[in-house]
């Protein structure tokens, strides 16, 4: 593979390079002052599809074929809200975005702004991040100090403002509707579908929620061009007409047992293990891999053997796993217990979940309590029967579900228990010799808060 | 028209109804078990009991297609076409797995719970749920929460279904329930310093379907399955909210809501639902009593008079007395009303009729969900109005009778309360000081019961059997409920008696009577349905 030149994270680096003057003497916001322009909204929409853009937050939908649900010849307003709850363990893409070139995530605003003939933005930042709150900030200050925001941006009959709203901490805050309730004002419960945010979303009207990393596409398309893009990445499947392909650069976020841990630009498609090879040094102390999370954990696991599956939208789905998610790659090392690192993921999802649907906040419970018990040494087999069961039966894919948390808290059960069943067993039959076989219920552990 | 199928069975709804899965199988006789749908309040489909298959099938191939995954029947439409399937295999296993999570934190105390018996957990456990407990034994646990001055709350029962939470945002408007905590650490809660505490508190403990929310009026004081229902009207104000009186043995334990879309939907209010005590207040006038001699001196002593008695007597006294005023209470029912009149005027031809005291109190209330309480704390004064207009178009008020009293023009009063509060003050009462004769037939003494010659019983709301006609001119029939104490004839037996008609007291003759003479009240000929029947309507057809 040719070395690919980072373009998304062209600033890292650069002193300065969150400033404005920065990203314009990188031609930055000459691709914005063009559209505006030369080009109509429907234009862009246009340009973002005909690039092949997938959405960055996880679930990998077409930006520019979400932008098209808006309603035709809605009177307004439309809002466009930007998810930057990231808070998908082991994901820090849009933090690095927005703290070492907040403008090219403007830019990419301002145009899908355009896009969407939206004039409101809000940028939904999870609380944690104190410094991309401060340079986002920073970044709006001097975008309307240089005109590209507010009113008749640059003469043109566009105007925008953008509010950055700062969370207050909750992962189920990044889940699209959860993030329009908690804009609102409310507890973010995840609301049904339909109505899509698209026709019905923030204070009832069409809203497109999009990620930060999906802005920085957008401006790098217009910078650089649709072919660019197209030109970078898994082009679709021939053979399979709903494959939409896996276009443009991403930003992998590597971390856990490899030697240089780091948020890296590479063409999509880019495998596991050469991302831990080539980016990552390879696996830390000269350790092997025990198993790979390729996407944030809601995406499960792969073993070493699934290496080398692509890391496009549609690699991991391949060998099991829910999907390519914020490609936050996680390495997990020989030495690690599988018990443990299902433990940690029970451990997160029983806590983030809402609440809302029995199936997600009873099994997500269900299952870090019983995952607290074999820990204890007082685990049976059967407690892996029950724990494949919820990891089947728990999510939006079976229908038992509002959202696709649940689906999230499954996934790393089922792919847990599916490729590692041996570790488990063999963990319940040395820690618990006398009781591994019982499958009549057993008494409650206390549970320790997860807090 | 929509043609929905139903487990294979084909089912037509009407072509502007929008039914939800759950409401299009109940019609073709599925029952879908759910939580946390409920027809008056929004959909959150998050409960997931009433997850079932569906379909289409095409209009023109007859062919079905399937959706791979489950989903909520709450939240889906049932459109032409739609398939439902109820009972797969994989709904069944959905159902039981839903059953068993809600149990993994619940104490399951039902021997203690009050809902027990009425209890969809309980019921749905049974039908739906396995047999087995899978998940690790749970240490019982039973926090109870003050949350307001009507309910309080078992903290460990509540399955989170959020209605009574979405009950105060959206009827209420009150907004004071909230979800505290996330997971399964979520509980419900009040916010600090603003309890539970609105007009239409008391809907929340009917919503709740498992035995978390408690109402403290009832808490503890019988168990569901002793009681029997009688479909009874409200009579605590002119909206005459449709109810089921609950009791056993003659004795309320509550009142509960009965669904009326046409009065008060799904909900009463707390003044309706708790207004039932005067019942059983011991200081109920009990037998019927005549001041010797007719004596307008209060200090002669009151005889008491068997009812028997009371029948020619009462008569013959009204008649030695001369020109009668005869006030008809809107606590009465069309029927006793018409009675009283047709006794009044069999006693004297001249009789003036008049329209009881209508008690008020403040203006109409109403909620952000659309319930409204009267200020007109009657249930029946359309009712009688209609009646008293039969025999004087001019149809007399309380105030004009008061007057006509207060002027000399009349030498006996027959003056009709059965109010539950307090009604009169002396200054009114005064008025009747004077009178040859008068009757006074109230639940409660009273400044007026105290110069009456005759002191007459009264039936209470759940006591009596009739018709009452509530503000919007609706005429719901209901039956007794239960029986007044020893020594109380209900007002209609007396008139029935008193008219010298055979036989027990019969109110769907009266009923028919009315009927056929008055065009008012023309659409009370037949049955009347339990959800009543709009006056205005059939009188213009
Ligand atoms: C539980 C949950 C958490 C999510 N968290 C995030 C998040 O932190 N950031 C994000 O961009 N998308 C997140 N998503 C995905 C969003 O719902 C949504 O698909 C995304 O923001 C759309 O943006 P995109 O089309 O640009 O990818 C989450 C989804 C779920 C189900
Ligand atoms: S799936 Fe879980 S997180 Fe999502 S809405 Fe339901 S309970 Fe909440
Ligand atoms: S208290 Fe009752 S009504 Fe309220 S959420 Fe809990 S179960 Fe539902
Ligand atoms: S609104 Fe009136 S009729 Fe309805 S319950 Fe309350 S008092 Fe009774
Ligand atoms: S009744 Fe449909 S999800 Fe609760």
């Amino acid at each position: 593979m040719q070395p690919f030149k980072p373009v998304l994270l062209e600033a890292v680096g650069v002193p300065d390079g969150q400033t404005i003057a920065s990203y314009r003497s990188r031609g930055g916001y000459e691709p914005l002052e063009q559209v505006l322009k030369q080009k109509q909204p429907v234009d862009v929409v246009e340009m973002v599809k005909a690039s092949g853009l997938r959405g960055r937050g996880g679930a990998g939908f077409s930006t520019g074929l979400k932008w098209t649900f808006l309603p035709k010849d809605h009177p307004g307003p439309i809002y466009l809200c930007i998810n930057a709850d990231e808070s998908e363990p082991g994901t820090f893409n849009n933090r690095i975005l927005m703290e070492d070139d907040p403008h090219q995530v403007i830019e990419g605003i301002i145009l899908s702004a355009y896009a969407t003939r939206a004039s409101t933005a809000y940028i939904y930042l999870r609380y944690e991040y104190p410094q991309s709150w401060q340079r986002l900030q920073t970044a709006i200050d001097e975008a309307y100090a240089a005109g590209y925001l507010g009113k008749n941006i640059k003469g043109s009959s566009f105007s925008l403002d953008i509010y950055l709203h700062r969370g207050a901490a909750a992962y189920i805050c990044g889940e699209e509707t959860g993030l329009i309730e908690s804009l609102e004002g409310k507890r973010a419960w995840p609301r049904i579908k339909p109505p899509f945010p698209a026709i019905e979303g923030l204070f009832r009207k069409p809203t497109v929620v999009n990620n930060i990393e999906t802005m920085a596409c957008v401006a790098q398309i217009a910078r650089r061009g649709v072919d660019w893009f197209r030109s970078i990445g898994v082009p679709a499947d021939p053979n399979n007409p709903r494959d939409p392909g896996s276009y443009g650069p991403k930003l992998y976020c590597l971390s856990g047992h490899v030697e240089r841990p780091g948020c890296y630009e590479t063409p999509l498609g880019i495998t596991a293990r050469q991302l831990i090879d080539e980016f990552g040094g390879g696996v830390w102390k000269g350790r092997k891999a025990k198993a790979v999370i390729p996407g944030g954990i809601s995406m499960g696991l792969m073993t070493e053997a699934e290496l080398d599956t692509p890391l496009d939208f549609a690699g991991p789905g391949k060998v099991g796993c829910l999907g390519l998610g914020t490609a936050a790659v996680v390495v997990i090392d020989e030495t690690v217990s599988i018990v443990d690192f299902l433990h940690n993921s029970c451990r997160f999802f029983a806590h983030e979940s809402c609440g809302q649907c029995t199936p997600c906040r009873e099994g997500t419970s269900w299952s870090l309590r019983m995952l607290e018990r074999i820990k204890a040494g007082k685990g049976r087999l059967r407690d892996l029967d029950l724990l494949a069961e919820i990891g089947n039966t728990m999510g939006m894919m079976p229908g038992s579900t509002i959202c696709g948390l649940a689906d999230g808290a499954a996934w790393p059960i089922k792919n847990a228990i599916k490729k590692f069943r041996g570790e488990f067993e063999d963990y319940i039959k040395q820690t618990n010799p006398q009781g591994w076989m019982v499958t009549d219920p057993v008494p409650a552990l206390q549970i320790v808060g997860s807090h | 028209m929509p043609t929905v199928i139903v487990d294979g069975k084909e089912i037509e709804i009407g072509a502007d109804e929008r039914l939800n899965c759950i409401e299009a199988a109940r019609r073709a006789g599925a029952e879908i078990p759910h939580y946390c749908w409920h027809p008056g309040l929004s959909v959150v489909a998050s409960c997931r009991m009433c997850l079932v298959e569906t379909g289409t099938r095409d209009a023109a191939t007859g062919k079905i297609s399937m959706m791979p995954k489950l989903v909520p029947a709450c939240q889906t439409p049932a459109k032409d076409g739609t398939v439902i399937v109820t009972e797969s295999q994989l709904v069944k296993d959905s159902r039981a797995r839903v059953e068993e999570a809600l149990l993994i934190d619940h104490p399951i105390d039902c021997p203690i719970c009050d809902k027990a018996g009425e209890c969809l957990l309980q019921d749905y456990h049974f039908q739906h749920g396995q047999s087995e407990r899978r998940a690790d034994l749970h240490a019982f646990t039973s926090r109870r929460r003050d949350v307001g001055p009507t309910v309080t709350l078992f903290v460990d029962r509540c399955i989170m279904c959020t209605r009574c939470v979405r009950f105060t945002r959206e009827v209420s408007g009150t907004s004071e329930l909230m979800v505290t905590s996330r997971g399964a650490k979520e509980e419900i809660d009040v916010f600090p310093g603003h309890p539970l505490d609105n007009k239409l508190s008391g809907n929340v403990v009917d919503l709740c379907p498992v035995g978390a929310l408690g109402d403290k009026d009832f808490l503890y004081q019988q168990r569901v399955w002793f009681m029997k229902r009688e479909a009874n009207v409200c009579g605590g104000c002119s909206a005459g909210c449709s109810i089921h009186t609950e009791h056993n043995q003659d004795t309320i334990y509550r009142l509960k809501p009965r669904e009326n879309p046409h009065v008060n939907t799904w909900w009463i209010c707390d003044e309706g639902r708790y207004g039932w005590h005067h019942i059983h207040d011991a200081a109920r006038l009990v037998g019927a009593g005549r001041r010797a001699n007719l004596s307008t001196d209060r200090s002669t002593p009151l005889e008491a008079v068997e009812w028997a008695d009371v029948v020619p007597r009462l008569r013959t006294d009204l008649k030695a007395a001369g020109r009668l005023a005869v006030a008809i209470s809107p606590m009465l029912t069309v029927e006793e009303a018409w009675m009283l009149c047709a006794v009044a005027r069999s006693i004297d031809p001249q009789a003036f009729l008049a329209v009881g005291h209508v008690p008020r109190t403040g203006d109409d209330e109403t909620f952000p969900g659309g319930f409204t309480i009267r200020a007109e704390k009657c249930p029946n004064r359309l009712g009688v109005e209609g009646v008293v207009a039969l025999f004087d178009p001019s149809v007399p008020s309380w105030s004009q009778l008061v007057e006509h009293v207060r002027s000399g023009h009349a030498d006996a009063a027959w003056i009709t309360g059965a109010y539950p509060a307090a009604w009169i003050d002396d200054d009114t009462a005064a008025a009747f000081a004077d009178l040859k004769c008068l009757v006074v037939q109230d639940l409660f003494d009273s400044p007026l019961s105290a110069l009456a010659t005759w002191r007459l019983p009264a039936a209470g709301f759940a006591e009596r059997a009739g018709t009452w006609v509530n503000v919007a001119h609706r005429a719901q029939t209901f039956e007794q409920a239960v029986r007044p104490p020893a020594g109380v004839w209900p007002e209609g037996r007396l008139y029935w008696n008193m008219l010298g008609r055979r036989g027990l007291y019969d109110p769907t003759a009266v009923r028919r009577q009315v009927a056929e003479s008055s065009a008012t009240f023309a659409a009370l000929a037949g049955e009347i349905p339990a959800t009543g029947v709009d006056l205005r309507i059939h009188q213009l057809a």
